[in-house]
């Protein structure tokens, strides 16, 4: 879908409006160093312009800075390695990970050292628990700190001012059907908003209507001879190729009409062309960066 | 001997472990596998899938894919009956817990306690990651049950793809660490004693009295269920890395998805396992590589610019010049496009040839994977695999 390419570009946008903008990879082995061109990223921040800052989660280190931070526990000592324990709950009650995910994402929005965090967060299905597990847990836990500390967390998650998810799709069959799947899921289990919908990798349509007349006429296999005769021994093949495009071209036209008509105002649907370049990186987050500024019409 | 073709790694395996980054098209190379293996092939052939997102009914045309398998209709085969039979199913994470634990708790009382604690019921069913190990128990349970000739599963995304590998492994590490025994045995008898315990007065302090309890209750259920995880844990791991088990990895020309296709090849290696395939997809169709090495794109965009051409054509198809050249120069533009594809594709089938001793690639297609027609369309490019150093 381009996720990670699109929270770059989103990041690097904030960052050229002036804002100060943290940047945080959930999938431990996802593709954000490569598409910002830093080193290998990890949980102490590092900077990858004036005012952004990359970092990638680690329950393990969120953990230990939570302890230190809030639970100032000396007893920990006694319990052996930190990691074999955080391992045993973590594998034992699985939504440990995700409360500590979303325990330092929220953290980090609190302590207003940034104006924005982005998230590239991991594939559909899994980002709904992650974001839900204050709210499971709030009505899970009665008493105790945990129930003060998802108080908090719920307070950002759920206000549509602080938190807004972004959902990026690809205009084809399926990915459009997990993106409306997705919509729906977001507005019936959680009550974290939906702030835009993104397509990206959208290629525009080759021809108008005198166009495609000609091309159709071009296309017709009774005047192949004619058209060799004229356009050389390829045309058939590049006659071929562009029908192959132009019909690639019609079927994700489809799709994004059926994504626009579910959508319909709200949230907005931003678009994003398909980018031709020769590599990934830096290249790829700045055009799309600078396709974002025109598309949300923001003033440079 | 090494199958050299993709016909050849589903003849000689009984598991097809199909993964890769998200968004390659896995799913859809799953089960046009298993269709074309069923139609070309014979036997029973089962395509299994663990993605929580329900694309496989999406491909298959099936919208009620639960832990129950459901028969696939076939198209004919060269005007006959198809060979085989095709099945599908997917799994539900909630309910395949339920199974797990009736079918290993040692008793009644200690499958009801489990069944009916509150953390039980949001662990396994609200939350992510729960289901990989039982995704795999699954696996292990079709395999077993001998019903079918060929299993293809199909996996989550890259990083979870691994968990699945290492989630029998897991499962053992967490019923046999001392820690879970510290924790449970000495006070299995009384949950009093073993909320006492120092580690649950942190996670009182922590967590609050309750779920303290209900998760010292938990641990005490599960610590009951260990011997018949553990046996069946250590069997789901040995299916894993036979050699009727085989891996497929699906990727992109795309920096990312190409990327995780190292990762797993590594992650397999690490495991003495190595990839017995890698389905390079969404390339660029044959006949429009060639055009590609003919230069046509410049040819094209010399007589394009030639306007005693253009005129002549413009007079045959009865149309204006301009609108002539402007589609000569976009069939041009089109030709261009797919020249990049191509230039990727055959960088990344050379860096694929030392991933897997099977490359295929299969072409872009200009319709969408809906039925079980398009599949064997698929299909037919999997198999008639361009694979072994062709280039």
């Amino acid at each position: 879908m381009g996720k990670t390419s699109v929270a770059s570009a989103l990041a690097s946008l904030a960052v050229e409006q002036g804002q100060r903008v943290l940047i945080v990879e959930l999938d431990p082995v996802g593709a954000l160093a490569a598409a910002l061109e830093t080193p290998t990223l990890r949980f102490q921040p590092q900077s990858f312009a004036p005012t952004g800052w990359a970092m990638a989660m680690d329950t393990e280190a969120a953990l230990a800075e939570y302890l230190r931070l809030f639970v100032k526990l000396p007893v920990l000592g006694r319990l052996g390695p930190l990691a074999r324990t955080f391992d045993f709950v973590a594998q034992a009650a699985p939504g440990v990970r995700e409360i500590l995910t979303i325990g330092k994402l929220c953290h980090e929005v609190r302590q207003q050292h940034y104006d924005l965090v982005v998230v590239d967060a991991p594939a559909s299905g899994h980002v709904v628990e992650l974001l839900n597990a204050p709210r499971v847990v709030h009505d899970l836990v009665h008493m105790g700190m945990v129930q003060q500390q998802t108080a908090w967390m719920l307070a950002i998650v759920e206000d549509p001012v602080q938190t807004g998810v972004v959902l990026v799709t690809t205009p084809e069959e399926l990915p459009v059907n997990e993106t409306i799947e997705m919509m729906g899921r977001w507005r019936n289990e959680t009550q974290v908003r939906v702030a835009a919908v993104v397509a990206n990798r959208v290629l525009p349509e080759s021809f108008g209507a005198p166009e495609q007349a000609v091309f159709d006429a071009l296309a017709d296999a009774t005047r192949a001879d004619v058209v060799i005769d004229r356009l050389g021994a390829g045309a058939p093949t590049a006659v071929a190729a562009t029908q192959w495009a132009v019909a690639r071209r019609r079927l994700a036209a489809t799709h994004l009409a059926r994504l626009r008509q579910f959508v319909a105002a709200e949230p907005p649907l931003v678009l994003l062309p398909d980018v031709p370049v020769r590599a990934g990186g830096r290249r790829l987050v700045t055009q799309l960066c600078e396709h974002l500024t025109f598309e949300l019409d923001v003033v440079p | 001997m090494t199958p050299s073709d993709l016909a050849g790694v589903c003849a000689t395996r009984d598991l097809i472990v199909v993964c890769g980054a998200g968004g390659v098209g896995k799913t859809t190379i799953a089960a046009a596998m298993a269709v074309t293996a069923a139609v070309e092939q014979g036997g029973r052939v089962l395509v299994l899938t663990v993605d929580p997102a329900r694309r496989l009914a999406d491909a298959l045309g099936v919208s009620e894919v639960g832990n129950a398998q459901y028969q696939v209709p076939l198209p004919s085969h060269h005007g006959a009956e198809p060979r085989g039979e095709l099945w599908a199913a997917m799994l539900d994470a909630r309910a395949g817990w339920d199974e797990l634990v009736t079918r290993h708790a040692p008793n009644p009382s200690v499958r009801d306690r489990l069944l009916s604690n509150p953390l039980y019921r949001d662990v396994t069913g609200r939350f992510a990651h729960s289901h990989e190990y039982l995704a795999m128990e699954r696996l292990h349970e079709v395999h077993t049950q001998g019903r079918y000739d060929l299993v293809i599963v199909d996996t989550p995304p890259s990083n979870h793809a691994i968990d699945v590998l290492d989630a029998p492994g897991r499962m053992v590490d967490f019923f046999q660490s001392r820690l879970l025994r510290w924790l449970t045995v000495p006070s299995r008898s009384t949950l009093a004693g073993l909320a006492s315990r120092p580690f649950y007065q942190v996670l009182d302090r922590v967590l609050g009295a309750r779920f303290g309890e209900d998760l010292a209750e938990m641990f005490a259920l599960l610590a009951e269920l260990r011997p018949g995880f553990v046996a069946r844990a250590g069997e789901v791991r040995q299916l894993l890395a036979d050699q009727r088990t085989g891996y497929v990895v699906v990727s992109t020309v795309d920096d990312v998805a190409m990327g995780e296709a190292h990762t797993l090849a590594a992650s397999l290696r690490a495991r003495s396992l190595a990839p017995a395939a890698v389905v390079l997809n969404r390339g660029v169709p044959p006949l429009m590589a060639e055009a590609v090495k003919d230069h046509t794109a410049v040819e094209l965009r010399r007589r394009s610019h030639d306007d005693d051409v253009m005129d002549a054509l413009a007079h045959e198809l009865s149309a204006s010049r301009d609108v002539v050249a402007t589609v000569v120069r976009e069939m041009a533009e089109r030709l261009d496009d797919i020249e990049v594809l191509a230039v990727r594709e055959r960088q990344r089938y050379e860096e694929a040839t030392h991933l897997a001793p099977v490359v295929v690639r299969v072409p872009t297609l200009d319709i969408d994977v809906t039925d079980v027609s398009a599949l064997s369309r698929v299909g037919r490019s999997l198999w008639s695999a361009q694979s072994g150093g062709a280039d």
